[in-house]
């Protein structure tokens, strides 16, 4: 048994799953839920000024069946008052004194008001705390949230106000909002945070009811940009957290991976890519709590397959394997094959090869089954039948190098090499 | 005994109840539509006799765009509608879907078919316009499937249809012949006026060719004809005791099924259909359906040879119907004029014959069933009388064509009347090939 537990700044928690800043953490009733089912951990809520919400507050983006592959929300940060958050804090910690109790912050843009509130939730029992730069919606017109995530002076400076009082450790959380995140990443270290978590929600717009032509979420005949998450922005989330975890400034700190974690796999994904804990809102929100338990035991075995003792065995270890384009390996080759005794005759290589990409499927007629074999002399080997086909394993990409040596685009255009060759 | 009134209201309503439900939700339709891969050139069109555009109208019922699935099923197929509740489709469009490969269910497509169609027909889409009148006639003998599927196609290009039934209702077997728990008569009108509502098509009743009208009179008056009366007759077993009280053929049985209601069919305690085609099925499970307490079929060649689908034959297995491999009639005996017995010699198979199955040989030994009531399900015959008659070619009475043309200029065929009985659908393509063959033969270029 692999030992799946997590030390995220002398934090600690049974597993590195941690349910993100949002409902499922907004009160004592939601996380002791979340803990009896097995979450290592929590982000609060985030704290901080009165604010009111409005109604409806989500809508999500369906695709080919499946619901919510993306979700989007208008809501604010924590709309209960102060001290029953605070006092169910302290109610939370004192049952479930081994998972990680992190708040998440929103002040008002002032000293004194960061102060306070430090002051409050370290009173209460917090663990340590996250910076939310990230909000899109509704707090950045009061200069919050995103406001200051998208403008790295001003990140530095607050992360410096909340460096002076904090006594425990402190991570920042960044807003996807921006062309990159790593000025703001950069900013935050400077100032000096303990740590980073990103990504907070995309702004969105997930879609138009066509018989009222108005947005979605729908409030009173308006819609307003919502804060995109889920399924859907995995991959954005995986590309920024590289970004972190290839910085020489902001790869010194640990990281909290968001954005779209749905299962262990995803987990180890974020994981891979430098987050030393992962957290979760909308898979929550879509099956509930229940859904960490085979987050846990995914892991586990994938851990014990691969030997990896603990998680800090394999933390990172992808961060190098993405590289930038000049230095890939242009003799590198491969071509597709179709294992005729899998192929069930969908025709769908053939039609996306033969419309979209090289023209490089031979299609044989026959009634009522066509049969589909690869031109290999054709094929540039780009992915695209495997990636359409239905079946698993049908297509496999078979490596035909060029030449054996490694060569990359500025060698090959020193060289003065030929272009051109489709 | 033979009687009727056997059931309860009830009970009839729920043996004849739809053997094949439509999808009660949106939803559910989605999830099956989801899983429709979208094939390209797909083997369950090419496995649809009139090739509907199948992963088409799939991905219309995915994207919320219900009429533009029904017109993708109605441009190949105008009775769409009664296909999907009627066609063989374990051995069409769904025995040839992708995911049978994978030892996965295919697709429900009859049933996504019927969403899509029946959503049509209850909300009246009229989702063709004939064009303006050229001024050509076209004349069509039948309204069944293949005639109304020819009339259909020449109305869209604006010639004129006159449609000469013998019945007094349309739809031929699709109303007549198809078994009660597919189709009813109410749907079998619904599905005629929805075709029709096209405009350009007259239907005139109980006018039977070879009776009331001529084929010259039709050549005289109209541009074209079209000749889609079908089949009719049932075939003879040519056995001693045929004449009997209580042997009836599958054909008039199920016409009397479908035109009367069924308290006062009369049904035999102990039945036996003779037969292992779709027609056998259908009168074996109707039987059963109407009460009768024992239903064996007997079959002179195994299931190996059967002319049903094993989906059929499952259906009357689970109605609980005997069935009797290896045995073929050898006479009906009787008391008092009434059959009280059917006596079958039991076979074993031989070499194969022309149609390339192994034919059954005697053994010489014979077995006896004690039956009251015997239904001959042996096939059916052409009307070979009326197609001599009128100097058309023909093969044992099916009208033999070339590109739908028979050998009297001006006069096309089509369906069962040429085939010798196939499917609703075979039919539905064949009106389409006619009326294409009509269209040219009047110079009209589409
Ligand atoms: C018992 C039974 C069950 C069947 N079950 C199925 C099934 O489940 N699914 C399926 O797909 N197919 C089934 N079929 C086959 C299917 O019904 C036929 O293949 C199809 O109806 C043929 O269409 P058609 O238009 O060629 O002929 P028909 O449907 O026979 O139509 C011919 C029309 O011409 C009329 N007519 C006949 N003679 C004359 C005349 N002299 N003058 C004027 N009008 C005339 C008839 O009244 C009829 O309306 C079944 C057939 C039978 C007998
Ligand atoms: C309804 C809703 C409310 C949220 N509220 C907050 C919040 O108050 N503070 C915060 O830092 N992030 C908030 N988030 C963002 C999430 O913490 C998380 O960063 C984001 O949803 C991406 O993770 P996911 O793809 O697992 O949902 C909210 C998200 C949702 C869906
Ligand atoms: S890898 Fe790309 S080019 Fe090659 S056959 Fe597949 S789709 Fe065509
Ligand atoms: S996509 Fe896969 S299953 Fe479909 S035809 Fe191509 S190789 Fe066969
Ligand atoms: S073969 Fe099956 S999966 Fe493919 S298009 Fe037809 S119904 Fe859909």
């Amino acid at each position: 048994m692999a030992d799946i537990s997590a030390n995220f700044l002398g934090i600690k928690s049974p597993n590195p799953f941690w349910l993100a800043s949002a409902p499922p953490t907004d009160k004592k009733i939601n996380v002791l839920r979340a803990y009896e089912a097995g979450w290592g951990g929590v982000v609060w809520k985030t704290l901080g000024s009165q604010v009111k919400n409005v109604s409806s507050r989500y809508s999500a983006v369906d695709y080919g069946g499946h619901r919510v592959m993306g979700f989007n929300n208008i809501e604010l940060i924590s709309d209960r008052p102060l001290d029953i958050n605070l006092k169910e804090i302290t109610e939370v910690v004192k049952l479930f004194p081994d998972r990680a109790m992190i708040v998440s912050l929103m002040a008002d843009n002032n000293r004194a008001a960061w102060h306070k509130l430090i002051q409050q939730c370290e009173d209460a029992g917090a663990m340590g705390f996250e910076l939310n730069f990230g909000c899109p919606h509704g707090m950045t017109e009061r200069g919050m949230g995103a406001a200051v995530g998208q403008d790295p002076q001003i990140a530095k400076m607050v992360v410096e106000w909340v460096m002076e009082k904090a006594t425990i450790p402190v991570i920042t959380k960044l807003t996807p909002n921006v062309h990159s995140v790593v000025p703001t990443g950069r900013a935050a270290v400077e100032g000096g945070t303990n740590a980073l978590s990103l990504i907070n929600t995309i702004q969105s717009v997930t879609g138009i009811n066509l018989d009222t032509l108005v947005p979605n979420p729908y409030v009173a005949g308006k819609s307003v940009f919502g804060g995109y998450c889920g399924p859907a922005v995995k991959p954005i989330a995986l590309k920024m957290l590289t970004t972190i975890a290839q910085d020489e400034l902001t790869s010194k700190v640990p990281i909290s991976g968001i954005g779209g974690v749905s299962t262990w796999k995803d987990a180890v994904e974020f994981m891979l890519l430098g987050s030393t804990t992962v957290q979760v809102c909308t898979a929550a929100m879509k099956h509930g709590f229940r859904i960490v338990e085979d987050m846990c035991e995914g892991l586990n075995n994938w851990m014990d397959e691969k030997g990896y003792k603990t998680i800090n065995d394999f933390i990172g270890k992808s961060v190098e394997k993405i590289t930038h384009w000049e230095d890939l390996d242009i003799n590198y080759h491969h071509i597709a094959h179709i294992n005729q005794d899998k192929c069930i005759h969908c025709g769908l290589c053939y039609i996306a090869c033969e419309d979209t990409s090289h023209q490089s499927i031979n299609l044989a007629y026959g009634k009522p089954y066509n049969t589909y074999s690869i031109k290999e002399e054709e094929c540039v080997g780009c992915n695209l039948c495997q990636l359409v086909c239905p079946v698993d394993g049908c297509i496999t990409m078979e490596e035909h190098r060029v030449a054996p040596e490694y060569i990359n685009w500025k060698q090959w255009q020193a060289e003065g090499r030929a272009l051109n060759d489709h | 005994m033979i009687s009727n009134n056997r059931l309860s209201s009830q009970q009839y309503e729920q043996n004849f109840a739809d053997i094949h439900p439509p999808f009660e939700t949106q939803d559910a339709a989605m999830v099956e539509a989801n899983r429709c891969l979208f094939c390209y050139d797909a083997p369950c069109m090419k496995s649809c006799p009139t090739s509907i555009d199948v992963p088409k109208f799939i991905k219309q019922i995915t994207t919320e765009n219900i009429k533009g699935s029904a017109h993708t099923i109605f441009s190949s197929n105008i009775m769409g509608a009664g296909c999907s509740k009627v066609c063989p489709v374990e051995k069409l469009c769904e025995g040839a879907c992708v995911y049978n490969l994978m030892d996965e269910d295919p697709i429900p497509i009859a049933k996504l078919q019927r969403y899509a169609t029946e959503k049509a027909m209850s909300n009246n889409w009229q989702l063709f316009q004939r064009k303006a009148s050229i001024g050509k006639r076209v004349a069509i003998v039948g309204a069944g499937p293949a005639g109304l599927s020819c009339a259909h196609v020449l109305s869209r290009q604006g010639i004129d249809v006159t449609i000469y039934e013998k019945e007094s209702k349309g739809g031929g077997l699709m109303t007549y012949g198809i078994a009660a728990y597919k189709v009813t008569p109410q749907f079998c009108e619904d599905e005629v006026n929805y075709i029709t509502a096209i405009g350009g098509i007259d239907i005139k009743y109980n006018q039977a060719l070879g009776k009331d009208i001529t084929l010259q009179q039709l050549q005289q008056d109209y541009d074209a004809v079209y000749l889609a009366f079908g089949v009719g007759l049932a075939r003879q077993l040519e056995i001693p005791g045929e004449d009997l009280k209580g042997v009836e053929d599958a054909i008039s049985f199920i016409y009397e099924l479908r035109t009367n209601n069924y308290a006062s069919l009369a049904v035999g305690d102990k039945v036996a259909v003779i037969g292992m085609g779709m027609t056998a099925i259908d009168a074996a499970t109707q039987a059963k359906r109407l009460g009768a307490k024992e239903v064996t079929m007997v079959y002179r060649r195994t299931q190996e040879e059967m002319p049903c689908t094993e989906h059929e034959l499952h259906i009357a297995q689970l109605d609980g119907c005997n069935i009797i491999w290896l045995a073929a009639p050898k006479e009906i005996k009787g008391v008092d004029g009434k059959v009280t017995q059917l006596v079958c010699e039991t076979m074993q198979l031989g070499e194969p014959d022309a149609s390339g199955r192994r034919s059954p040989v005697p053994t010489g030994e014979t077995i006896v069933l004690d039956v009251d009531m015997v239904i001959k399900a042996a096939g059916q015959m052409p009307f070979d009388a009326l197609v001599n008659s009128n100097g058309i070619e023909n093969k044992n009475g099916k009208v033999t064509i070339n590109n739908a043309a028979t050998n009297i200029v001006g006069v096309f065929a089509g369906g069962d009347c040429v085939n010798g009985g196939k499917e609703v659908v075979d039919a539905v393509q064949a009106g389409k090939d006619g009326a294409a063959a009509i269209s040219k033969y009047l110079g009209i270029s589409n």
